[in-house]
């Protein structure tokens, strides 16, 4: 009876202590917001590229991760971040929550996909952009035609057929919002915003709602980022990815280095594995736009012309009118929301 | 002090004595300067309607809520502020509180434990429990296979296990039909005087009082109003809130016309009472103080009542209506309406209000 | 004027007493100071100065909190005025007539608590949705918005207010409806006279339990709200859109007000309850009786059907290829691995995690209720104690794990070794589902004779020595309700974990929400499917063991 019950206590208190599980290996906790299917093959991958560390991911939503970020600033336990939005790193950044570092070979990446500073206080990886789920069937049965710019959307025929993310509860939002601010300038797209409202029949909370809802048939057109829509596709959903013609608005994802790490080393020594050709190599089997140059994208069903179709993003002058905009953008369009 | 209230001190008998008791509750004073002094072996009766602070006594003896102030010896011991488990007593609730999922036998014997009380032993208390509260065979039911008077007599013998020398009562009858405690107030009152043991009993229902009690003490408003036999509170009561709890009397408001005359109307009635001429008091009346007398005032019948052993008249005078009790062979050939005269030889009066 | 007294403790009432203390050390440490640090937020700038009320006067002037704040409330009261007297209903007909199959029956009733609420949520669009099989029925309402919302939040609170009704009700003195019947009382009279005030506690509770809920649960809004506004989901988009913790603590604040409505409330309602179920009283046995029966019957298979035909339909889901292009069946959304790096082993995570917390939370939750109900009288104890043990309730998820992120993570803080632990999680539901068991366990108490300690006391009996031998054993069928409710809602719940769960403990709950973010709908459906199928298990074996109980240990409740 005794007996068991130290064991018991022993076991409870190799189950609370998260230093039992001390290995000979580095290892390294890195906050994410990829995507499910990306996890194994990147973190396989830098495992064998980088001797000696051992990647334990937490992955979660953009919002999620970030806010987790955030409210841990007093006592960091990520050391990395390794695919999350520019957005919230820079957010990240002017709270001064990431290491400077500036990872061997970094300066080989796209000037506009690494950070300004020197050293760098991140890396990017890759692009993705706002994109068009468009769903054959309910278009089929509707009679819609097929929107290949976000002017098309506008089409009266389009009414209740069309659901985008709010731009104050989801990143993808607010990334779609600044494209077209980006290409279109600031009043045009306000009044663009305010007609595309008539067609809305739904702002959702979660970036990736709008294309499930799409794929599901729920609406025809879902304004969501293109990585979400190739995944559905591939599960047999009858959807369309539609990059619109009329300039895009994209986001990074990128790396970072969490200042107040315990293995700074082992991050780094990641850091640098992470702008490497052979790593971007491996974004390219899931994105089309990668940050190094040299590296070849092997994801299929993107246009050829699909970098001229990205908008010049301004990050750091976004990411600081953030909260202007969304003000104005709830505002208008939030507060009257009441379904039709 | 009153007269009665002082006759009750009887300090070589005193078992239990409780001194300058009070108890509040927040504002609201529940007891106040109650003294009480009850003999070894004695049966005494907390009676009072509700909310007299009866109960609030009885829990402050048992220490499970302790009074404000005062002080209260058992056996000589001080144990004022002592808790319930350190002091000698066993105690029948209202509700019995037996434990649903526990056998009558298990609820006897349920605080013979430790060492004190080895298994023979138990085993031994409880057949002699089982036997003296009558439940032998019943011995093995849960609390719902007992009848109402059954479980009384398991509380009882709980109360009773651990041979205390004081056994509470609260209302233990209140819950039962009226057959029922009748036959179960002799049994307590059997039980008591088979074992001496000293009993306090709270109730509200002075014929429960009266047919049980060695003595009674009447509570009102936190208080103790009277403290004495059954007949003395009968035949002498202190106040009249005691004349008109105990027993039956035809109650009147009268003047006081002159020291021993009340006045009431046109009626002068000679009572027992220490009031000055001019104030007001309060008649009593007891049903067997009417009597009939050709030489007396005239009254009406109104109606008759046989009730076996008695008869119960209403009778109407011009200043109040009478309650009388007369033999039926009394009351042979009278009939409502007759008129007849009758003497009032015992008038209790206290002042109103 | 004599002395006044000074009553010596007993040493049994003194340990009561210091458990008291050590609940509120527990509470506070638990619940007050996390909750403190995040709320204190509300009256900081986003660098940590204080700006007064400056943060609560903007969001004041935002324009759709006036909409969300009024949908917030209409929506709750409406969910609480269908919910609550079909719960009602269905409890009387488990536990007051002799319809036939009630295992069968309690254990339906409770399928939407044993299921992630991903699984309702989806069952809606696939029925009512705009490719749905029913489709039509909602009359070209949008299921998408309030409808969705009322409807998915009926079913998913029917099973606390069921839980808390059934409890309430399973006690009853047979004298009273005896007493009743004899003076010709007809059967709707003893229905008003007997029955509804010997519930009147638990239909109170029901009543805030429901309201609360539907006020601070963003889940079932975020995913079929559309873009109905609501005071939770405005909760969800200052943290997790805008990552701005201050006005996510300012709604925090607002959202915690008509909690504390419902708090008075039921504090009120409960007031003048008197135990039901003293030494004395019979337990009341139902008799056939077919005018009775025949309909509860008929309502109760309905409500089950319905109950059943929801989860029925996810559980479809899990099934087919790719819903509703591709109905094929297929096994293929188990094999979780592919979608999810964790894979299975997110389930292993999620039963330790849910044992702890029901292993843990029940010990802790019946033991602080009975402190409270049967501890010395110390208002200045058990008055906080109440409060603290009402508030979880209203404390949205998200709220509460972000409270405990900046609470436990601080850098000073002693108990920061348990993040990032299964320990904090086990915390955190624990505190987070506290209320509801916190009232079963009370209306459990509640039920027993008031005097069952002092006549312990008389007895000489230390007041645990009768805790052991009487009221556990007599409130066992509600501790196994307790630790069966926290298992399952550890095995599903989603909105504060998220925030909590470190690189090893993931929750398999987590990941279902993960799935479907990624559009694995199935997958996720899925592994919700293998988690209703756990949670059953847990339940069957919860009734099963309290029947065995009923045959065995409460052989007292029969006549």
């Amino acid at each position: 009876m005794r007996r068991s019950l130290l064991l018991a206590i022993a076991a409870g208190i190799s189950l609370f202590s998260a230093e039992a599980r001390a290995q000979s290996r580095t290892r390294l906790t890195v906050y994410t917001a990829l995507e499910n299917e990306q996890l194994a093959p990147y973190k396989a991958a830098a495992e064998r590229a980088v001797p000696g560390i051992e990647i334990a991911w937490v992955r979660d939503s953009t919002g999620v991760i970030t806010a987790r970020l955030l409210a841990e600033r007093a006592n960091p336990r990520a050391d990395m971040v390794w695919g999350l939005s520019v957005f919230s790193l820079l957010s990240l950044e002017s709270q001064d929550m990431l290491e400077p570092y500036t990872p061997q070979g970094a300066s080989a990446l796209r000037p506009n996909m690494r950070s300004a500073r020197e050293p760098m206080t991140w890396t990017g990886m890759d692009a993705y952009v706002a994109a068009i789920c468009f769903n054959r069937v309910v278009a089929q049965q509707r009679g819609l035609p097929r929107p290949s710019s976000w002017a098309d959307l506008l089409n009266p025929a389009f009414r209740g057929q069309v659901v985008m993310p709010n731009p104050a509860s989801s990143g993808t939002g607010f990334l779609t919002m600044a494209g077209w601010i980006g290409s279109m300038g600031e009043a045009p797209a306000w009044t663009y915003m305010t007609g595309l409202h008539e067609n809305i029949q739904l702002y959702t909370h979660s970036g990736s709602a709008p294309c499930n809802n799409a794929a599901r048939g729920e609406y025809a057109a879902g304004i969501s980022f293109d990585m979400r829509s190739v995944t559905l596709r591939n599960q047999g959903a009858p959807i369309d990815i539609i990059i619109p013609t009329d300039g895009v608005g994209f986001d990074l994802e990128a790396t970072a280095i969490m200042r107040g790490t315990r293995n700074l080393e082992a991050a780094r020594r990641l850091a640098d594995w992470t702008v490497s050709r052979e790593a971007n190599e491996a974004y390219g089997r899931f994105f089309a736009l990668l940050a190094h140059p040299d590296a070849s994208a092997s994801v299929p069903n993107y246009p050829a012309d699909f970098a001229q179709r990205l908008v010049s993003q301004d990050f750091a002058g976004l990411s600081a009118r953030r909260e202007e905009l969304l003000r104005e953008w709830t505002r208008r369009f939030d507060g009257k929301s009441a379904p039709r | 002090m009153d007269a009665p209230l002082r006759r009750q001190i009887r300090p070589a008998l005193s078992y239990l004595r409780l001194s300058a008791i009070g108890k509040r509750h927040g504002a609201f004073q529940a007891l106040r300067g109650v003294e009480l002094s009850v003999a070894e072996g004695e049966f005494l009766c907390l009676l009072g309607p509700s909310g007299c602070g009866k109960t609030t006594l009885l829990r402050a003896i048992a220490g499970l809520d302790p009074p404000s102030e005062g002080r209260i010896e058992q056996a000589g011991r001080d144990i004022t502020a002592l808790p319930p488990a350190a002091r000698d007593f066993g105690i029948v609730f209202q509700s019995y509180a037996l434990f649903p999922n526990l056998t009558a036998a298990a609820n006897i014997t349920y605080g013979l434990r430790g060492g004190a009380w080895p298994r023979a032993r138990r085993q031994a208390r409880l057949e002699e429990l089982l036997a003296l509260v009558g439940l032998a065979e019943h011995a093995g039911k849960y609390p719902a296979q007992l009848s109402g008077g059954q479980q009384q007599r398991v509380a009882i013998a709980r109360a009773l296990a651990a041979s205390p020398g004081l056994l509470l009562l609260d209302e233990p009858l209140a819950a039962l039909d009226a057959v029922v405690r009748h036959r179960l107030r002799a049994e307590i009152r059997a039980l008591q005087q088979r074992l001496r043991i000293t009993t306090i009993m709270v109730t509200h229902d002075q014929e429960e009082a009266l047919a049980v009690a060695d003595r009674i003490a009447v509570m009102n408003q936190g208080r103790i109003e009277q403290l004495g036999s059954p007949e003395e509170l009968y035949l002498r009561p202190a106040t009249g809130f005691v004349a008109g709890f105990i027993g039956r009397a035809s109650q009147f408001r009268a003047m006081v016309e002159a020291p021993g005359l009340l006045r009431l109307g046109g009626l002068s009635l000679r009572a027992a009472m220490d009031l000055p001429a001019g104030a007001a008091a309060r008649g009593f009346i007891r049903p067997e103080d009417v009597l009939p007398d050709p030489q007396g005032m005239p009254a009406r019948i109104r109606a008759i009542a046989f009730e076996g052993p008695v008869c119960r008249l209403q009778l109407a005078l011009p200043e109040l209506v009478l309650e009388a009790e007369w033999p039926p062979a009394a009351v042979a050939g009278l009939a409502p309406g007759a008129e007849i005269r009758i003497a009032l030889p015992r008038v209790l009066a206290f002042a109103d209000g | 004027m004599a002395e006044p007294v000074r009553p010596v403790l007993p040493a049994d009432q003194k340990i009561m007493l210091a458990g008291l203390a050590v609940a509120l050390v527990f509470l506070a440490a638990a619940l007050v100071l996390p909750l403190g640090f995040l709320l204190v937020r509300a009256f900081q700038d986003a660098q940590g100065g204080f700006v007064g009320l400056a943060n609560v006067a903007q969001y004041l002037s935002t324009p759709s909190l006036a909409a969300s704040v009024v949908n917030s409330l209409w929506t709750a009261a409406l969910v609480t005025l269908v919910v609550v007297p079909l719960a009602f209903t269905y409890a009387y007909a488990l536990t007051r007539s002799c319809i036939p199959l009630r295992l069968l029956f309690r254990a339906v009733m409770l399928l939407p608590v044993l299921a992630p609420s991903l699984l309702p949520a989806l069952s809606l669009v696939y029925l009512f949705g705009n490719q749905g099989f029913l489709r039509g029925a909602l009359m070209g309402a949008p299921l998408q918005g309030p409808v969705g919302i009322v409807l998915a939040q009926c079913v998913a609170c029917f099973p606390h207010a069921a839980m808390i009704l059934a409890v309430a009700l399973s006690a009853a003195d047979a004298r009273l409806f005896e007493a009743a019947a004899s003076l010709r009382a007809g059967r709707w009279r003893i229905l008003a006279t007997v029955t509804l005030p010997g519930a009147r506690g638990g239909l109170a509770s029901a009543a805030v339990v429901v309201f609360t809920l539907v006020v601070t649960d963003f889940g079932i809004p975020k995913v079929i709200g559309g873009n109905f506004p609501v005071l939770a989901t405005e909760v969800y988009k200052q943290v997790v859109g805008q990552q701005n913790f201050n006005m996510g603590a300012v709604v925090g604040l607002i959202l915690l007000l008509p909690a504390l409505a419902a708090y008075g409330f039921d504090r009120w309602a409960n007031a003048a309850q008197e135990s039901v179920f003293s030494g004395r009283a019979v337990p009341y046995t139902p008799r056939p009786r077919t005018g009775r029966d025949l309909p509860l019957f008929v309502f109760c298979c309905a409500i089950a059907g319905l109950l059943l035909a929801v989860v029925g339909m996810a559980v479809w889901g899990s099934f087919i290829q790719f819903w509703p292009w591709n109905l094929a069946l297929t096994l293929d959304n188990y094999d979780f691995g592919r979608f999810d790096p964790a894979g299975w082993s997110s389930l292993g995570n999620s039963l330790v995690f849910a044992a702890l917390t029901a292993g843990l939370g029940t010990g802790v939750i019946f033991l602080v209720a009975w402190l409270l109900e049967r501890g010395p009288r110390l208002p200045a104890l058990s008055g906080p104690l109440r409060f603290l043990a009402a508030v979880p309730l209203a404390v949205p998820g998200l709220v509460l794990g972000l409270a405990y992120i900046l609470f436990f993570n601080a850098p000073w803080n002693p108990l920061g070794v348990m993040y990032g632990t299964l320990g904090i999680l086990v915390l955190n539901s624990l505190v987070h589902f506290y209320t509801v068991c916190h009232l079963t366990a009370v209306t459990a108490i509640r039920q027993l004779d008031p005097e069952f300690e002092s006549v312990s006391a008389s007895l000489g009996v230390p007041v645990w020595v009768t805790f052991w031998r009487v009221t556990l054993p007599i409130c066992l069928p509600a501790i196994l309700e307790i630790a069966a409710y926290l298992f399952m809602s550890a095995m599903t719940t989603v909105s504060a974990v998220i925030f909590l769960y470190g690189p090893d403990t993931k929750p398999a709950s987590v990941a279902v929400v993960h799935m479907d973010e990624t559009g694995q709908v199935s997958a996720a459906a899925a592994m919700a499917v293998v988690l209703l199928g756990l949670n059953l298990a847990v339940k069957l074996a919860q009734l099963g063991l309290g029947a065995a109980l009923g045959r065995g240990m409460q052989r007292w409740r029969r006549r």
